[in-house]
């Protein structure tokens, strides 16, 4: 099992997709990022994990610059984006691809429409091309049978698949999963967590998974980086993070609170 | 009350009226730079001239029904003690083109159009919608905004004219009928006092308030905070700013038009 990680482990790119260089953001008065760093090698599944209101989602809207840190320096293919206007991250962001928690499809729009909306936008395809593509990623996730049905009418793990096929559809460099399994019985989630990882190797996208489920780090993670009081205190792979002996990760993949060893209930 | 608390509020919303007037002002200013980069989304625009324009038909059809008939009974019963009955038509139509057309019609597409702009677009906040456009490079003033100020801006004027259209004819029917003015004297009188003019006045103010409410009402929406009571609060906010923002920019308007387009000899 080592050996095969190792192994794929070294087919990776080690160049930096994403650096993240004391990343500090304020929500009110709490701190919730505090100087935070962290490298994304080209076509790594890395999976960020940590206890709810850590500031995962936080961090994740950062990298696709939907939020403006206080401080710090964030580079998407060498290119600093803090600091940019919104005209001048527009290109930036069409490269980096995001899933939301609850898949934030347009509720006005049918499934093929939602999805593919980000190749309409980029008007330079034709319908037929578009009509294809859609069907393709519809195919891929297992939702081509439910193309004209709108949003509400989908359940969880149906919306995250459409979410998931609309966030691949242009083909990005990266996608950004903001708890792709949240809500999922077992069985849906096990199928999220394997639609990331073949769509990964499919289309060579590297991806950044927030999630507090300790199933997908086991499934998917390539490396394993831990947010703890708004910065990465713990990076490495799934055995590493396993056969970790510090307190905070042991109380964390036990599911008990770090100070009193009680069962942690907060998620 | 804590008479310190009562202070501390007051100096609170002195601070926040710049800060919602810049915010107010750089969405404007948003909206110019997309209408200059960005290709319009015509068949957004399409949707909204639709849902506005038409869909607010019944509404403004009614309020200048029931305005102009209303006014009329009202002119009459005051004028005719001068006996001056017989300018009933001249006051309801001058009245309908340049007040109470563009304000009635503005106030009722303020709460028709404009708070679902603002439920609209804040469920789409809240839902993280807006993020996932703008996370695909779409900016939501391109894509949500522009199609609704489009369809305010061609609409508006065109309801106003509307509306004061039935005003008129509803004074007409009421003036004819209950007060047994002649028909052809109202309308005689209708056409020598009323002027391109005047109706072009309402279309502007109309024109002029179509632009109010998109712009508070998107604001309210794009700053919706999270959950059911958010985005409730957020269309109650766009129609009551709204509706003040029409009272008040309606009278420098009255008297900038006035200067352009004086009626009668009034101030001179």
């Amino acid at each position: 099992m080592e050996a095969t990680e190792s192994t794929t482990m070294d087919k990776k790119i080690s160049e930096n997709l994403i650096e993240v260089r004391g990343l500090t953001r304020k929500l009110g008065n709490l701190k919730i990022i505090r100087g935070l760093d962290l490298d994304v090698r080209r076509g790594e599944i890395l999976v960020i994990i940590g206890k709810s209101g850590e500031g995962k989602s936080v961090l994740l809207k950062h990298l696709a610059g939907l939020l403006d840190p206080d401080k710090g320096s964030i580079k998407i293919k060498g290119r600093e984006i803090v600091g940019l206007s919104e005209r001048e991250l527009n290109p930036i962001r069409r490269q980096v691809g995001m899933m939301f928690q609850d898949g934030a499809l347009f509720d006005s729009m049918t499934v093929s429409e939602n999805v593919g909306f980000p190749l309409e936008e980029e008007r330079c395809h034709s319908p037929e091309e578009i009509d294809s593509q859609v069907k393709e990623m519809l195919t891929l996730v297992g939702m081509e049978s439910h193309s004209g049905k709108m949003p509400i009418n989908l359940s969880g793990g149906m919306r995250k698949r459409v979410a998931l096929a609309r966030a691949i559809i242009t083909h990005p460099d990266v996608i950004l999963y903001d708890e792709p399994t949240a809500g999922l019985d077992p069985i849906g989630a096990g199928s999220i967590d394997r639609l990331i990882q073949e769509t990964g190797e499919k289309f060579g996208i590297t991806s950044v998974v927030v999630t507090h489920d300790l199933n997908t780090v086991r499934i998917i993670a390539d490396r394993v980086a831990v947010l703890r009081k708004g910065r990465i205190t713990f990076e490495g792979n799934p055995n590493e993070l396993k056969n970790s002996d510090k307190p905070f990760l042991r109380a964390f993949i036990e599911g008990r609170d770090e100070e009193s060893g009680t069962a942690d209930m907060s998620n | 009350m804590n008479p310190l608390s009562l202070i501390e509020k007051l100096g609170a919303a002195c601070l926040d009226f710049p800060s919602y007037l810049g915010q107010l002002a750089r969405l404007a200013g948003d909206m110019a730079s997309s209408l200059i980069r960005r290709p319009l989304r015509y068949p957004l625009i399409g949707q909204q001239i639709v849902a506005i324009g038409f869909g607010a038909q019944f509404v403004v059809i009614v309020t200048g029904c029931f305005t102009g008939a209303v006014f009329a009974a009202q002119v009459y019963f005051k004028f005719s003690d001068f006996g001056l009955g017989s300018a009933t038509g001249p006051v309801v139509s001058l009245a309908m083109c340049r007040e109470l057309g563009p304000v009635l019609t503005g106030l009722m597409v303020a709460g028709w159009g404009g708070a679902a702009m603002a439920a609209e677009i804040g469920t789409m906040k809240v839902t993280e919608q807006i993020d996932a456009l703008r996370s695909m490079g779409v900016s939501p003033v391109d894509y949500l905004v522009m199609p609704r100020a489009f369809g305010m801006f061609f609409s508006m004027p065109l309801l106003v004219a509307e509306a004061t259209a039935f005003g008129i004819l509803a004074g007409h029917i009421v003036a004819v009928n209950v007060f047994d003015i002649p028909a052809a004297w109202f309308s005689q009188q209708v056409l020598l006092h009323t002027t391109p003019i005047d109706i072009l006045i309402g279309m502007i103010k109309g024109f002029v308030f179509g632009g109010i409410i998109v712009l508070i009402s998107c604001h309210q929406g794009l700053v919706a905070k999270e959950g059911a009571r958010g985005v409730g609060q957020a269309a109650t906010a766009a129609f009551v700013k709204s509706a003040l923002a029409i009272f008040v920019s309606n009278f420098f308007l009255t008297f900038l038009l006035n200067h352009f387009f004086p009626l009668g000899n009034g101030g001179h």
